[in-house]
């Protein structure tokens, strides 16, 4: 693929769920590679769905996805799912973590399913690459690694998911609230080093928050309720 | 595979009740292997009741009348057979043994059976196993009796004991043989069989305790026969019960016992033991078979439980769901995760099961075996076993297809949205 090709590219995409009024018409939606936005909307503006959309987990009825330059429409389920374990990395809002695994165990999971990811490592072995990005994160300390998940604070948590996400240096980075169960301090500080890593693997993000103080932390800035021209949005 | 240590790590997560499942599916294992093993075990013993004897025979009635007054001790004989033909057959040139028994007397609710030396020399049982005396030594004068293994420990007796044997086979009875008493010389070893239920005694000390006999009742007094003058007398029975006969070919069984049957001068049968022990079996075996269904269904409930506690856990695992979607796990990796959490659990579960059976047989053995005369062999798995609890986890992949579909179906709806 081209450098220069868009991270994301949405055009003419609309989606409603089985029986229900459309939720979302959006004419076209770019993210750059490497790019970082910020979009922003109130929870039930079909955020959740878009980030779904964009995951290869829900299918338009109308209109492209591309990510990377590969239509998502165009593939089979499972060759959405691998798509989505290679290229894609997800922050949820909270208990992004698999209880049971360890933290270094939980950063490691997307080469579980994801071979191509693992791969693209290249040199390091995966253990130390999930442990540089834990570092990174401010989550450095050999203590941490095998530790059950569950003794970490939330911000600590977050912390993780977000090594998580960025394992194997996928090109689109998309976080979901990650910062909605954070103090301001927390919340500033996972944000910068977020978006630094981000920025040395060159992973676009997609930051999805309502708290607008967050915006000029991003390259754009983008409004969903001005991006979808879907009327019965409950905005 | 990622999924399967992901399967393992998550059922040890919940472990306690995964724990809990895995202990009733044991116990239903157990409890459906040690069924299995005692009816075998069962069976086996109940041919082994007697070996070695070729044919029996006693007056003509059912094969299976014969075998249980002759071999079990239970029912009457409707009719006798005379020396004479008794004498007849057990002089053929093609008979190399005969024990005569004569039944129709007990000693407190078991039964005495007079017969010969023969009887210590030839009776087998459980394939070779001859007659061992654990006390004492085979009858010699006409008042010595011989023990099995349950009389003599129900009824604590020891050698020199003496009995007195009542006339006919109530538990109790008002007519004993009081005026001549026997002396305990012998107690067999214990065997398993009936045997070990019987009192032994001459032939000739049956005739003579029946000496002043007629009708089922003792002569008036004055009339009687004293025990020391009855030695004197001719002691040689009428007739006998039944008796057994040991072959010197096997081959010429048959023509032996068709020979009997068609005997003109009495009417006789003889039986083959081993085709009328079978025959009974498949009576009794019926029992046992029902044994079996309800274990096979305690497997099933065991099994059930499995399943409903997967299902209950769901719910609170669909978050975990939405995260492995989103790193990239297909549907069918939750689907697979599922069926391996079942698959695990049954299989733990069936190792646990066969510990827990061979510990309970090792602890159980002796007591079966002293206290049913049931021995069962502790040998390794056999290939049915090996079926039933191939079955078992078969059966549990099957059934762990339910929470599997559900959770596959929950991935598709939920997808990422991380439902709490």
């Amino acid at each position: 693929m081209a450098p220069a090709e868009p991270a994301i590219d949405l055009g003419n995409l609309e989606f409603s769920w089985p029986g229900k009024p459309l939720l979302l018409s959006i004419e076209r939606f770019t993210v750059a590679a490497g790019e970082r936005i910020f979009l922003r909307g109130p929870s039930g503006s079909g955020k959740s769905t878009l980030l779904g959309l964009i995951g290869g987990v829900l299918v338009p009825q109308h209109g492209s996805i591309r990510v990377l330059g590969t239509d998502l429409t165009r593939l089979a389920a499972s060759d959405r799912d691998r798509f989505r374990g290679e290229h894609i990395g997800f922050i949820f809002q909270m208990f992004n973590l698999i209880p049971y695994l360890s933290v270094l165990e939980n950063v490691l999971l997307p080469a579980r399913f994801s071979p191509a990811r693992a791969l693209r490592l290249g040199g390091p072995d995966l253990a130390a690459e999930g442990g540089r990005l834990l570092a990174a994160l401010g989550l450095g300390a050999e203590q941490y690694l095998h530790r059950p998940v569950t003794e970490l604070s939330i911000g600590q948590q977050q912390r993780v998911a977000a090594a998580r996400a960025l394992l194997g240096r996928p090109a689109v980075v998309v976080a979901d609230e990650p910062t909605s169960a954070l103090d301001h301090d927390a919340r500033e500080n996972f944000l910068a080093l977020l978006i630094n890593e981000c920025r040395a693997q060159s992973s676009a993000l997609v930051f999805v928050s309502h708290d607008t103080s967050l915006a000029p932390l991003f390259d754009r800035s983008v409004s969903l309720a001005e991006l979808n021209r879907a009327t019965s949005v409950a905005a | 595979m990622p999924t399967l240590s992901l399967a393992l790590r998550s059922i040890w997560n919940r472990r306690a009740t995964a724990l809990l499942t895995i202990f009733a599916i044991a116990v239903s294992v157990t409890l459906l292997l040690g069924v299995q093993k005692l009816r075998v075990a069962a069976k086996d013993g109940f041919a082994n009741t007697v070996s070695g004897v070729d044919l029996i025979v006693g007056a003509r009635s059912g094969p299976l009348n014969l075998l249980l007054y002759s071999v079990f001790r239970v029912g009457d004989a409707t009719a006798n057979v005379s020396w004479d033909s008794y004498q007849k057959i057990a002089r053929h040139p093609d008979v190399a043994w005969t024990i005569p028994i004569s039944l129709g007397d007990s000693h407190r609710g078991f039964r005495v059976m007079g017969t010969t030396l023969d009887y210590f020399r030839h009776y087998h049982f459980a394939g070779s196993r001859e007659l061992r005396f654990a006390a004492g030594k085979p009858f010699e004068d006409l008042y010595d009796a011989v023990l099995g293994a349950d009389v003599a420990e129900q009824l604590r007796y020891r050698l020199g004991d003496p009995i007195v044997i009542a006339h006919g086979i109530g538990n109790v009875s008002f007519a004993n043989h009081d005026d001549k008493p026997f002396r305990v010389v012998g107690i067999l070893a214990r065997t398993g069989t009936p045997v070990d239920r019987t009192v032994h005694v001459s032939l000739e000390a049956i005739t003579a305790i029946h000496i002043d006999w007629q009708s089922g009742a003792q002569a008036m007094p004055g009339q009687r026969v004293t025990a020391e003058a009855a030695r004197s007398r001719e002691l040689q029975p009428d007739s006998i019960t039944a008796f057994m006969v040991g072959m010197q070919s096997k081959v010429m069984t048959f023509t032996m016992q068709r020979a009997i049957n068609e005997y003109r001068l009495e009417p006789m049968l003889a039986i083959i033991p081993g085709v009328a022990l079978s025959q009974l079996w498949s009576l009794v075996g019926i029992a046992d078979t029902a044994l079996m269904i309800v274990a096979a269904f305690v497997v099933l409930a065991g099994l059930l439980g499995m399943v409903t506690a997967i299902l209950t856990s769901l719910q609170e695992r669909r978050r975990e769901m939405a995260i492995l979607r989103s790193v990239g796990a297909r549907p069918r990796h939750v689907f697979a995760l599922m069926i391996i959490e079942s698959v695990a659990l049954a299989l733990a579960g069936v190792l646990l099961g066969v510990c827990l059976t061979y510990g309970a047989l090792y602890l159980g053995q002796p007591l079966l075996q002293s206290r049913f005369g049931i021995f069962v062999a502790i040998g390794g798995l056999n290939a049915y076993d090996f079926a039933i609890l191939g079955s078992i986890i078969a059966a549990a992949f099957l059934m762990g297809v339910l929470p599997a579909w559900r959770a596959y179906r929950n991935t598709l709806s939920d997808g990422l949205t991380l439902r709490i």
